[in-house]
């Protein structure tokens, strides 16, 4: 290495040098401090105890953990495949050519930059089971069959479907994604394909779609994390006891009442690393699954 | 190839200098921030400079304001810097266990408990020794039952600010509707259900409810006081009895009977139409429901959201033969987080908080205590009151929760180091009651398993910290006496 060389390494390792700090001090040490306190009986306010793996064992028998695993689970499965083709609708309508689309991807955007709590709270409004805009439009619906609509968050069966419904609101950051893949197809597939005689559902199926399938990976994975970490929505519609009757009682929720309510925070930990497990191993078999099938040929 | 080095080319060199320059400028700048933020805790007048973190907001906020100049007028040593905190708790906690907790705190009741069992808080025991007094003393001063809300483990923890009692509040229009007599509201459970049936409206036609007598989930917030209020125990001291004392099941049989008796889905239709508790659309501000069990804070949102309301106040209705003037206390707490930099100037303030002016003419010459609940609309926790708060409140009812506020079956949340977990499990407990979705017997034991194992965890978390085992030693007493609970205390 040459002086001016070395000169050069030591002022770029200066000039990182914050980064590394603010790495290592604001993400690395809490997350390996989190792994230590989870084999510990720790309050946040006095020293940790250890304690073994007494919070992983109590984590199996704790119902209330089993519920709130179930409760995220069947709201990723509700909420996750409805967002992720409701996106790629949008996105595919989005990116026909039809004049004034910068306007129209703009409002079909402005959802996602409405900060969560205020739309939440909008939404309650929505789902209110008396007064509310989706009633008002199904009420008549169900007078036909002689059934009243449901109370949506006033029913524990209908509270995760209405959150589930409400997620969809909020997908303009994945619409986006697949807007930008979708215009990224090369033109000439689809002039080869429409030569070939290809209908637009075969364009579609045979083009656009392989075409994409890093994209739809991309937000399937993302879609994953997200959905199992979502925490303000319940927390502003159900409050910390996922009411009603903790049927929104999600996986984020308990950890946060578990570490800040009832100042358990070695048995929190231990939750947040299940998840990161849970969450580690949904992407692993996401992308086993879909290996095959995706092509990164563009 | 090797890039040639910076310095070869002057106007790259420019750069890093420049680049160079903004990072000392910005560095020096958030040290200069950290400086004025955190630095500096003697004001420019010599002063020492004490910060105070309360949860309040808006018109409650203002009071305490005007209370804390009062304070810093008082006198030239020390100045009280009052912020208007959310989440003050959660925000104590962190700060406090980052080393730099706010030198006074205004807590919930509900913290006292586990903040103390975690050592979070200083006690005030040895600074009231030090005003020539002794702990119980000083206590006595106060109603019995904000009182008990200060003590724990045998010490003082924290002193009140403004407390709350509950009772009864019904309209009196919709009573005249009803053909019921508007100055006689119900005085046992079972004339409140039999008023509440004659106080609901159903649309003839279609059968909905459009008026209701009573709920039990409207507001809903003192439904964890059920048990005790129908005679029952959350728990004896030693172990957590929720599913054990039939009274608690008899409460919960109760509320679950209110949605037997209007039917499940139209009470759900009726109650997704109330509005939240500070709108014109609250439930009862509204008329929708004629009953409601609420806190002295009530007459304040009444003249703001529906002035001509003609409403009265009474105890809540007995739910036991001779339980007279029952009521659920409550009270905003005045602690100092261990780590304060202040301590001593911190309990001068609390000791302000503590004071009033016997012989008070005037809304001038109010002073500490009274201001504070006179501004706020409340009555004072302590025994003493001046001739002008007396006389010139400005909450007609005031003289009822002040006799509340006396009553030997006045309660409050029992003193268990895992309150807000107990509370959460006993909210499920009610939604299964109300809703309907488990027998009450099945509900209530699945409470007390989970929170009778919590409490265990709890147990064995201070014995691993010798907690109990020293207090225990200390009081000559076993775990739980030591534990604040006083079996004679409830009713």
């Amino acid at each position: 290495m040459t002086p001016g060389e070395k000169r050069n390494l030591r002022n770029g390792l200066l000039f990182c040098a914050p980064w590394f700090v603010g790495l290592g001090v604001f993400t690395a040490y809490p997350v390996l401090a989190s792994l230590f306190y989870s084999f510990c009986d720790y309050s946040i306010l006095q020293s940790p105890v250890w304690s073994g793996i007494e919070n992983y064992q109590r984590m199996a028998s704790d119902v209330v953990f089993w519920k709130s695993l179930r409760n995220t689970l069947i709201f990723t499965v509700m909420a996750l495949p409805t967002g992720m083709v409701v996106a790629l609708v949008l996105a595919l309508l989005l990116n026909t050519g039809v004049r004034g689309m910068p306007a129209f991807r703009t409002i079909f955007y402005l959802p996602s930059i409405v900060p969560l709590v205020a739309s939440t709270m909008l939404w309650l409004w929505v789902f209110n089971g008396k007064f509310g805009l989706l009633n008002w439009f199904l009420q008549p619906i169900f007078a036909l069959f002689h059934a009243s609509p449901p109370a949506w968050l006033g029913d524990p069966n209908w509270a995760k479907p209405a959150l589930a419904l409400m997620s969809v609101w909020g997908v303009g950051n994945t619409m986006v994604i697949y807007l930008a893949g979708l215009q990224s197809v090369p033109k000439e597939l689809y002039e080869a394909a429409e030569i070939d005689g290809a209908g637009a559902w075969r364009r579609f199926w045979h083009v656009t779609l392989p075409m994409i399938s890093p994209v739809i990976y991309f937000n399937l994975i993302m879609g994953i994390i997200g959905t199992l970490q979502v925490f303000t929505q319940v927390f502003v519609m159900g409050g910390p006891e996922g009411n009603p009757a903790r049927s929104t009682l999600f996986y984020a929720l308990y950890l946060f009442t578990t570490a800040f309510y009832d100042l358990r925070m070695g048995y929190a930990s231990a939750m947040a690393w299940v998840l990161f497990v849970i969450i580690v191993v949904l992407t692993l078999v996401a992308t086993k699954l879909t290996e095959k099938r995706i092509h990164y040929a563009a | 190839m090797t890039p040639p080095p910076l310095r070869s080319d002057p106007r790259k060199r420019k750069l890093v200098l420049r680049t160079a320059l903004a990072g000392v400028w910005s560095t020096s700048f958030s040290l200069l921030c950290l400086f004025i933020l955190t630095g500096c805790s003697r004001s420019n007048d010599g002063r020492v400079r004490i910060v105070y973190w309360e949860k309040w907001s808006g018109a409650e906020a203002a009071a305490m304001q005007q209370t804390v100049d009062q304070f810093n007028r008082s006198q030239d040593r020390i100045v009280v810097e009052f912020l208007s905190t959310s989440g003050v708790d959660r925000k104590t906690l962190v700060a406090t266990a980052g080393g730099d907790p706010p030198d006074v705190a205004g807590l919930w009741v509900f913290n006292l408990y586990s903040f103390a069992d975690r050592d979070a808080l200083t006690p005030l025991d040895d600074f009231i020794r030090a005003e020539g007094t002794t702990p119980e003393r000083w206590l006595e001063r106060y109603y019995d039952v904000y009182a008990r809300m200060c003590e724990y483990r045998g010490k003082i923890w924290a002193l009140p600010s403004t407390p709350a009692t509950t009772a009864l509040h019904w309209n009196k229009q919709l009573f005249r509707e009803a053909g019921l007599d508007p100055e006689r509201p119900p005085r046992t459970v079972a004339e409140l259900d039999e008023f509440a049936e004659k106080l609901t409206k159903r649309d003839p036609k279609t059968g909905a409810i459009a008026r209701i007598g009573f709920l039990p989930q409207e507001p809903g917030w003192f439904s964890w006081a059920f048990p005790q209020w129908f005679g029952g125990r959350h728990w004896d001291g030693r172990d957590i009895t929720i599913g054990t004392d039939p009274a608690n099941l008899e409460a919960y049989r109760w509320v679950g009977s209110y949605t037997k008796k209007y039917g499940l889905e139209q009470v759900r239709t009726f109650t997704a139409g109330f509005g939240g508790f500070a709108t014109p659309e609250n439930a009862f501000m509204s008329g929708k429901v004629a009953m409601v069990l609420q806190g002295v804070w009530m007459d304040n949102f009444i003249q703001q959201f529906a002035p001509g309301l003609d409403y009265g106040v009474a105890p809540w209705p007995a739910a036991r033969p001779g339980q007279e003037n029952f009521t659920v206390a409550d009270c905003d707490m005045l602690a100092i987080p261990r780590g304060s930099k202040h301590p001593k100037e911190a309990w001068e303030f609390i000791k302000f908080i503590s004071s009033m002016n016997p012989t008070a003419q005037s809304e001038e010459e109010l002073r500490g205590m009274e201001l504070i609940c006179y501004l706020q609309k409340k009555h004072s926790p302590l025994r003493e009151w001046s001739p002008y708060f007396e006389q010139h409140h400005p909450h007609r009812y005031i003289p009822l929760f002040r006799e509340l506020a006396a009553s030997p079956n006045a309660i409050s949340i029992p003193k268990i180091g895992i309150w807000q977990e107990y509370r959460r499990e006993l909210d499920s407990v009610f939604e299964n009651a109300r809703l309907l979705l488990k027998p009450c017997e099945e509900a209530l034991a699945f409470c007390q398993q989970r929170i009778g194992e919590s409490w265990a965890r709890h147990r064995r978390s201070l014995e691993r910290r010798n907690v109990a085992a020293s207090v225990s030693e200390r009081n000559d007493q076993p775990l739980a006496h030591a534990c604040g609970y006083d079996e004679s205390r409830i009713p």
